[in-house]
């Protein structure tokens, strides 16, 4: 579904991708693993398209996103949740899931949508007139994600959903992640939380310093010494 | 007590009039990061295009709005359009730059106005210039009334727009975070062209409704240009509520300064009141760094 193959990606004269490639087969979960800084966040914002690759290519069911500019991303199926939630501070929660479905089909499904999102995050429904930047960072987080799920995507990209959240927050975001995915939705997901991420997955990738050191299923991670040494801390 | 309230009124009334010419600068400032400095110059403009229709077509100010505020949307969308957004795409310059590219517009906005009218002072002499309506004491300007009546119109259905439609939602989210607006498959692009046309329409509504009582000669602009600045100061950079309040203020301290402090000193207190803002209340200045 989703191809990246051998991106180099720099800001300005400072490379910080090399060679990167990877996979996302439909209705997979795909793990991208790595520590602060190893390129995760510029990864799957090349594959938004809000970076460019200075060499290699993004395709997604065909189509090269490389070549599409980043607003345009979101009508091929692809939705981002970026690091740090980056919700619309001053509008209402109902305004930020509505901003999430202003193209094609998601905008005349947009009320469905958002039923079936307040479903998911009950929360929100009670916090849909509040201004978004008033949140609690897990209510944020559910936002944000409620806000990808408004444009009815195929792929979804997580960047660090788990950032800053309580443990038993987490474990309901990775819950509902999983939900998502079993409704059919592709899932690339940026995590740090390694355990409890490569127990859910079908694949993962590790980046080291901007390059893929390891890949696999999630199984064949959990064995691996290499990932247990440095990840799990045994 | 009488000349208290009618200076309070000519205030207020003007001060409408001064949120029209801030709230576009601000709806500017929030989506652009920028302030556009020739935002008086636009309002110049659109009153010499005021001035033409009732002084050759003999047509009346009110009516000429709806030839203003569409021309000068066409002229901000193509400012943004072919000055301003090809510069945004260099990334050599600086953001801060196209700050300079405004002041470089209002100067040739300024000097083609000059070369075609002139320097002369120009007015327009309508049937209401002149004409005040009483209570008690209390006089109120029919044209000021009238513009003020515009003005809070044109705010109430700005506001609409921005709190009730698709487009308004993403000019402010696109104000709020470029970046996120652009995942959410906004086009931060066709966004800036279409707010600078906003912006550029609603002072030229404010140039149009002011100039039956006011007069009118190329550097006109450079003034108001400040008042915007400061009424956008004023209201905390990027807030349109803010922008109310501001035009207001501004209105009020500029009346009352001119009644109690003396006719010439109107535009000092409006700047005294500007630096004062920016001492100690400078929080608005961050907005002006961030993007
Ligand atoms: N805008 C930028 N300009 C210059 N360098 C950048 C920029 N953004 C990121 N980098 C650099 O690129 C490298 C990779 O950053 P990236 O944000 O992709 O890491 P990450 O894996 O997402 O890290 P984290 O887990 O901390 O979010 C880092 O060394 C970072 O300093
Ligand atoms: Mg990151």
């Amino acid at each position: 579904m989703l191809q990246v193959d051998g991106i180099d990606v720099c800001y300005g004269d400072l490379q910080v991708l090399w060679d990167v490639s990877l996979r996302v087969g439909a209705g997979e979960i795909v793990v991208l693993l790595g520590a602060n800084g190893a390129g995760k966040t510029t990864t799957i914002k090349t594959v938004s398209s809000l970076l460019k690759p200075a060499k290699g290519t993004v395709t997604f069911q065909g189509t090269r996103l490389d070549a599409v500019p980043s607003h345009k991303i979101i009508e091929y199926g692809v939705a981002h949740v970026p690091e740090g939630r980056r919700l619309f501070p001053d509008m209402t929660v109902e305004e930020n899931l509505m901003v999430g479905s202003l193209r094609g089909e998601a905008k005349s499904r947009r009320s469905r949508t958002m039923d079936w999102v307040f479903e998911i995050f009950p929360r929100l429904k009670e916090r849909r007139r509040q201004p978004a930047g008033t949140l609690s960072g897990g209510e944020q987080q559910m936002a944000a994600i409620g806000r990808g799920l408004m444009s009815l995507p195929k792929l979804l990209m997580f960047d660090e959903p788990s950032l800053g959240l309580s443990p038993i927050l987490v474990a309901d975001i990775f819950r509902i992640v999983e939900l998502i995915n079993k409704q059919g939705m592709t899932v690339l997901l940026v995590e740090q939380n390694v355990k409890h991420t490569l127990n859910m997955c079908d694949r993962a990738y590790v980046l080291e310093n901007g390059r893929v050191a390891l890949s696999g299923t999630g199984r064949e991670f959990l064995d691996n010494d290499h990932v247990k040494e440095a990840y799990l801390g045994i | 007590m009488e000349v208290f309230v009618q200076t309070l009124v000519a205030g207020v009334l003007k001060g409408g009039l001064y949120a029209l010419i801030g709230i576009g600068m601000t709806l500017i400032m929030g989506v652009m990061g920028i302030i556009n400095l020739a935002h008086g110059q636009m309002m110049m403009v659109a009153m010499y295009l005021t001035y033409v229709l009732f002084h050759y077509l003999g047509i009346d100010p009110y009516m000429a709005l709806f030839v203003s505020m569409p021309s000068l949307f066409l002229l901000g969308m193509f400012i943004q359009r072919f000055l301003l957004n090809p510069l945004m795409k260099v990334e050599s310059i600086l953001p801060e730059n196209q700050v300079l590219m405004t002041v470089g517009i209002a100067m040739v906005l300024t000097e083609i106005a000059r070369f075609i009218f002139t320097s002369n002072y120009l007015s327009v002499q309508t049937s209401y210039s002149t004409k005040a309506w009483y209570v008690g004491e209390i006089s109120f300007s029919a044209a000021l009334c009238v513009a003020f009546a515009f003005a809070a119109l044109l705010s109430a259905g700005l506001f609409g727009f921005l709190v009730k439609t698709d487009l308004g939602r993403s000019i402010r989210a696109v104000s709020q975070d470029n970046e996120a607006a652009q995942l959410m498959g906004i086009d931060s692009e066709r966004i800036k062209i279409i707010t600078m046309g906003i912006g550029a329409a609603l002072v030229a509504a404010a140039g149009t409704l002011l100039l039956p009582i006011y007069y009118l000669f190329p550097d006109i602009g450079g003034p108001f240009t400040r008042k915007a600045f400061v009424i956008t100061i004023l209201g905390g950079l990027g807030s349109t509520v803010g922008a109310i309040f501001g035009g207001v203020t501004l209105g009020l301290a500029e009346a009352f300064g001119a009644t109690y402090i003396g006719m010439d000193y109107e535009d000092m207190v409006g700047l005294i009141i500007f630096i004062l803002v920016l001492l100690f209340l400078p929080g608005g200045f961050k907005r002006l760094t961030k993007v």
